[in-house]
């Protein structure tokens, strides 16, 4: 089959592939944030004993389908006096880098797009990329709130940046490789073996900081209803304001996917005995990133919003140090005998 | 012309017009994004170079902190663009011989062949991360080390010169914030329970 393909396309086979693999990605990520919408609002609901949406096709199944329709049908109004170029090409430098990062998040051990060797110093780079599409948006608008929510936004991500970056080292030290399937494969032998454990303050870190990254609830400052109405988007409406909801979902799936294969074992099984390893390493993956992003919607339904300056020096001064005095004690382990604890 | 060669001219042509955008804009923050588009494109052409690792640092680093600052201070000062204009005319020689010297450097490096690295492509499994890292902590420790802490001193220069307290501002002290306890907000007072029902009736 590939190679009848091959034979017909001849040297226009390598982009095309190339492109094939790239929707195989796309087009189910793009679902499953469809789909992430409606188990938010679905697992706040029956957290906050309601119901959730229950009207559009069974079950409100088709709810997110509706949403995105309605998004579509509307006008995109430019605000007078905004920079028009940018502002329209603000929600693209959003979902831009959110989707460029999957290029080398590998799915299984020969599930990837491309097998690079600095894989996860080209995710920090492409993530601390999506910054900048809050900042333009904001300053963009020409408009007080959005401006404001804009330059809080973009100091919160450039903190927990740090923080974020910090925490993967420790993991590439453990793990002596950038390769995220070298990781994975370094964390093999069941649930003990997982960076979660020897890595457990960082693993913490991490993923505060992911939702912290991401702008959401309890560090959701940046769109605080009750201040600056909607933050860097408020005045975007139609496709343009949905396309920076695609990105902030888009980006809580990627944090999720890099939570399980940095610290959660990947696509490895709880346990490497039978009945566990007769569950393909897919579904163990799928499984995993679940429930990360289960997690975010708990704490979202959970906590009440954080002050923005308690999210500073959350990141600043407990953060850094506790990741910084981990990343020392990982390489101090790494130099005894007992270096098995860590790799 | 093979495809790199497409892609080295491409890129070029960005990073030039890019350049060009910098110095040209009217308004200080689209140069500043003209500067991030430079560095970008910049990176790409040393993904060319197969620098992989110099090129994500350049991003990571350049891209998405200190250009990102730059912006801030940018989009926050208040700038008057006519006062900024208005000394061109005196600055101009200035900038001119500058720009002459930056030019003559640029030749000599670029025509000298001093700078001639014409080295063979890797194989296939060389990683330039190792490398470089197996480089600077073997052969160029003390010289790493020696720029790790001129940097920190300068960090801690700057912390030091720009921090300034003021005696009337009035702030909060997260600390005692966290660790305030229940007994220091809740005050429990035993009471007798409510009194009969047919007197609060009453009182409606």
């Amino acid at each position: 089959m590939m190679a009848f393909w091959q034979g017909i396309l001849g040297i226009a086979w390598t982009p095309v592939w190339a492109l094939v693999k790239i929707i195989a990605i796309i087009a189910p990520l793009m679902i499953g944030v469809a789909y992430l919408t409606y188990a938010e609002r679905k697992v706040i609901g029956y957290m906050q004993v309601r119901i959730g949406p229950n009207r559009v096709g069974f079950k409100g199944l088709l709810q997110p389908i509706a949403d995105g329709l309605k998004l579509l049908m509307k006008e995109i109004v430019v605000p007078s006096g905004a920079s028009k170029g940018l502002f329209v090409v603000a929600p693209m430098l959003m979902i831009a880098p959110a989707l460029a990062a999957w290029a080398v998040v590998p799915f299984s051990p020969r599930m990837v797009l491309a097998n690079i060797d600095a894989g996860l110093l080209y995710i920090l780079a492409m993530t601390s990329m999506g910054v900048y599409g809050v900042i333009i948006a904001g300053w963009a608008s020409n408009s007080k709130y959005a401006f404001l929510g804009a330059m809080r936004s973009a100091a919160q991500i450039v903190s927990y940046e740090i923080a974020m970056g910090f925490a993967l080292v420790g993991v590439l030290m453990a793990a002596h490789s950038l390769n995220l399937i070298d990781i994975v494969q370094a964390q093999r032998g069941g649930v003990f073996h997982w960076y979660w454990l020897p890595l457990a303050p960082l693993f913490v870190v991490y993923f505060i900081s992911g939702v912290a990254e991401t702008n959401r609830a309890p560090f959701d400052v940046a769109e605080g209803e009750s201040e600056i109405v909607a933050g860097f988007h408020v005045e975007y409406s139609g496709m343009a304001f949905a396309v920076f909801f695609l990105a902030e979902y888009a980006n809580m799936i990627l944090v999720a996917m890099l939570a399980s294969l940095l610290f959660l074992g990947g696509w490895e099984p709880l346990f490497p005995v039978a009945p566990f390893t007769w569950i393909p390493g897919f579904l163990w993956l799928l499984g995993k990133v679940a429930f990360m992003l289960l997690l975010f919607l708990w704490a979202r339904a959970t906590f009440p919003r954080y002050r923005y300056d308690q999210i500073m020096r959350l990141g600043w001064k407990v953060f850094i140090p506790v990741t910084l005095v981990w990343i020392v004690a990982v390489g101090l382990v790494l130099q005894t005998p007992y270096r098995y604890l860590v790799h | 012309m093979d495809f790199e060669t497409f892609v080295f001219y491409s890129f070029g042509a960005i990073l030039v017009a890019s350049g060009l955008r910098v110095v040209t804009a009217r308004n200080p923050v689209h140069a500043a994004l003209a500067l991030v588009l430079a560095f970008f494109t910049a990176a790409g052409l040393w993904i060319l170079l197969e620098a992989e690792f110099l090129a994500i640092t350049l991003v990571l680093v350049y891209v998405g902190a200190v250009m990102v600052l730059f912006l801030f201070v940018v989009m926050m000062l208040d700038l008057n663009l006519t006062k900024l204009r208005e000394g061109f005319w005196s600055y101009l020689p200035v900038a001119v011989t500058v720009a002459a010297l930056m030019g003559f450097e640029m030749t000599t490096v670029l025509y000298g062949r001093s700078f001639g690295s014409q080295g063979a492509t890797e194989p296939a499994g060389y990683s330039n991360t190792k490398a470089l890292g197996s480089l600077l902590y073997t052969q160029y420790l003390y010289p790493f080390e020696v720029a790790a802490v001129i940097l920190l001193v300068a960090i801690v220069a700057a912390i030091a010169l720009t921090m300034r307290h003021r005696k009337d501002t009035k702030y909060q002290n997260p600390a005692a914030q966290v660790s305030v306890k229940r007994q220091d907000r809740v005050r429990m007072v035993k009471m007798k329970a409510t009194p009969r029902a047919e007197t609060l009736e009453s009182q409606e």
